[in-house]
């Protein structure tokens, strides 16, 4: 990483903050304007490329240095807009970037199947919008620029999830319920915001944080941290307010599934972490309540009905966006544990699992540019016909379920830790039941594609079914990180612990 | 009691309108009328950052034309050059006056333009459906959902 981030002038990296956000941005409107979607997709791969290396960069000096603060247009903060980068959302920067960058690499094959050639350019430059969002509320330090940023990524993620009406029009109506849903939950987090701005009169983030102490009586403090958490809780698909994330995942193409289910929902739960340890402060009433009576509970209930409920689905990517859903249910829980160690399981739980989905979405999606399934049923005899990318998928699937010798294993590891430490044992079973709901669909999944006889009328097709190299690479790299990280977790303990620790380090103000 | 209601009157019309706008997301099957709400309820929370940047007596948040010997392009200028010392400037000669709190209002320009956006995507997506299901009504976009799900699971 040093080596990488040694290799950009001094003067890039010093407004590497901004740099890192505007580039994509920028890109988007070349990207737009372009005859081709090859074109449009070199433009993308481009400015992901250069937004990675800008990222690592800043990791590295945040690394040396504690806070990177970066003045927007020279104005300081308080009053200016802050782009603030400290040990939390370094992680959340270089997984963006990171695995953005993989899943533009995957885009290629995939979208020129899925999306008709006029339209390419047009969707990498949405995609480019969507990404520069997602960075932009990642690496902000400005409650109501963060609010811009989430919308500018959530209404171009509405575009992209239409977009797979070329081959299912329900990715319309699931768009379109996603659009009504996810403007309730900005609007609700804005209100609160407003009201956070009534009561200190900041919307810096780390001002409003020094202010807030003082009036943790205050109903209108109390009024924002509901808004906010039920608006950010719709943005990161908690439980109950996910009804939107399993049509939009189902029904979107497979690139913008890939890209969403490993970025989009863990920005907003780092935006909850944010919000609930670093702004608001885990010592207040208000808050401390929250951990148990919300989090903990509905983190539980998440994980154990989403996952009954993707036993029994008939769509494949239907199936793993309700293990999604069960997914941040685990999140969840660790922020409920409402301790450091709970803290860093929830995030260490947020990367691993951006990197299993990341390989089980590839694995449908170069299935589907293949043969173009997407039921269960469909995935039969497939070790046969495409053995590289159902070894990738096996991993992912173990890796899901937390089978020692991949990385979910640890997330579970420290998860069920965390939660012991604080005498919640019932949460350690409940952690194990949902592990057992999650082998059981898992299981039914690698039994159709392993064990089951092939449909006949693929029979002819079997010799030329390797799927492109394209998307192969991205997949085996994600899923020998996923075994990597088993052997080697040190640097992702490394970085989850510092991240906890930023998020925690609010208090000492 | 009608004191304390009136003093409070924005904040009874923000609510009411937030409300109304909630309601008709909820309860109607109609697309186009659910966007309504949605931009109702959108609008209410302009309302609600408006109503905090009032401060009562207070002026447009403008600074005063010519007051002390530089017009306005001079003071524009002045501004854009060097921000410290124009504020500085300014802050001397308009101690008197009271002003209105601009910031919420620029908040809000920014969340028009978001809701803009939001609402026409929104109708975007409303018309492509109308066009592949024929229907806008909630209900009967579901059945013919239906329909082609159990459609695909008797072929």
């Amino acid at each position: 990483m040093d080596f990488l981030a040694s290799l950009l002038p001094a003067h890039i990296v010093e407004h590497a903050p901004a740099i890192v956000v505007v580039v994509p941005l920028l890109m988007a409107a070349i990207a737009a304007i372009l005859p081709n979607g090859k074109l449009g997709w070199a433009v993308a791969l481009v400015s992901t490329v250069i937004s990675a290396l800008l990222a690592i960069a800043i990791v590295v000096d945040v690394q040396a240095g504690g806070v990177v603060s970066y003045a927007m247009g020279g104005w300081a903060p308080p009053a200016g807009i802050e782009f603030r980068i400290d040990s939390l959302n370094a992680v959340l920067l270089l997984l963006i970037t990171l695995l953005g960058l993989l899943s533009v690499i995957y885009a290629l094959p995939s979208v020129a199947d899925e999306i008709a050639d006029n339209r390419q350019s047009l969707f990498y430059s949405a995609f480019l919008v969507c990404f520069a969002g997602l960075l932009g509320v990642a690496i902000t330090g400005d409650a109501f620029n963060m609010f811009v940023f989430l919308e500018i990524s959530s209404i171009s993620t509405y575009v992209l999830v239409g977009m797979g009406a070329a081959r299912d029009r329900r990715a319309l109506t699931a768009a379109y319920n996603y659009l009504i849903l996810g403007t309730i939950g900005a609007t609700f987090f804005v209100i609160g915001v407003g009201f956070l701005y009534m009561a200190t009169g900041t919307l810096n983030m780390a001002d409003m944080a020094s202010r807030l102490p003082d009036l943790s009586s205050s109903r209108v403090v109390q009024a924002a941290f509901a808004f906010i958490i039920v608006g950010l809780g719709l943005k990161a698909a908690m439980f109950p307010l996910h009804l939107w994330l399993p049509n939009a995942y189902a029904y979107a193409p497979n690139f913008v599934t890939t890209f969403l289910a490993t970025t989009a929902t863990k920005v907003a739960f780092y935006t909850l972490v944010r919000f609930m340890f670093d702004v608001f402060w885990p010592e207040a009433a208000f808050v401390a309540v929250s951990f148990f009576w919300v989090f903990a509970v509905l983190g539980i209930v998440g994980m154990i009905v989403a996952s009954i409920q993707a036993v029994f689905q008939e769509d494949a990517r239907r199936l793993l966006a309700f293990s999604s859903v069960a997914q941040v249910g685990y999140m969840m829980l660790g922020l409920g544990i409402g301790t450091a160690a709970g803290v860093s399981a929830g995030m260490l739980h947020l990367v691993n699992h951006a990197m299993m989905k990341g390989v089980l979405f590839m694995a449908l999606g170069a299935f589907a540019v293949r043969f173009g399934i997407r039921r269960i049923s469909d995935l039969n005899g497939f070790a046969r016909t495409m053995p590289f990318t159902s070894v990738a998928f096996t991993i992912g699937g173990l890796s899901l379920v937390g089978v020692p010798m991949t990385v979910g294993f640890w997330s579970k590891w420290y998860l069920g830790v965390a939660a012991f430490e604080n005498g919640w044992w019932w949460a350690v079973a409940a952690l194990i039941l949902s592990s057992l709901i999650a082998l059981a669909y898992i299981a039914r999944m690698l039994a159709a594609i392993w064990v089951a006889e092939p449909h006949h009328d693929r029979a002819g097709a079997i010799a030329s079914a390797r799927a492109p190299w394209m998307m192969l690479a991205p997949m085996w790299i994600l899923a020998i990180a996923n075994i990597w990280f088993f052997f080697q977790p040190d640097f992702l303990i490394s970085i989850t612990n510092a991240a906890a620790e930023a998020a925690f380090a609010g208090e000492a103000r | 009691m009608i004191e304390l209601l009136a003093e409070r009157f924005n904040f009874i019309i923000v609510i009411i309108l937030m409300m109304t706008g909630l309601y008709a997301v909820v309860a109607t099957g109609n697309l186009v009328k659910r966007l309504v709400g949605l931009s109702l309820f959108q609008t209410s929370v302009f309302l609600l950052y408006i109503t905090m940047g009032k401060v009562f007596g207070g002026q447009p948040p403008i600074l005063p034309e010519s007051a002390e010997g530089h017009g306005e392009t001079a003071g524009y200028d002045a501004a854009a050059h060097a921000p410290e010392t124009a504020l500085a400037d300014a802050g001397h000669h308009v101690e008197a006056a009271i002003y209105s709190n601009p910031l919420p209002h620029v908040l809000i320009l920014t969340a028009i333009v978001v809701g803009v956006a939001t609402l026409a995507v929104g109708l975007a997506l409303v018309v492509r459906i109308r066009e592949s299901y024929g229907t806008i009504e909630d209900e009967a976009i579901n059945q013919a959902d239906y329909a082609v799900d159990s459609a695909g699971k008797n072929a």
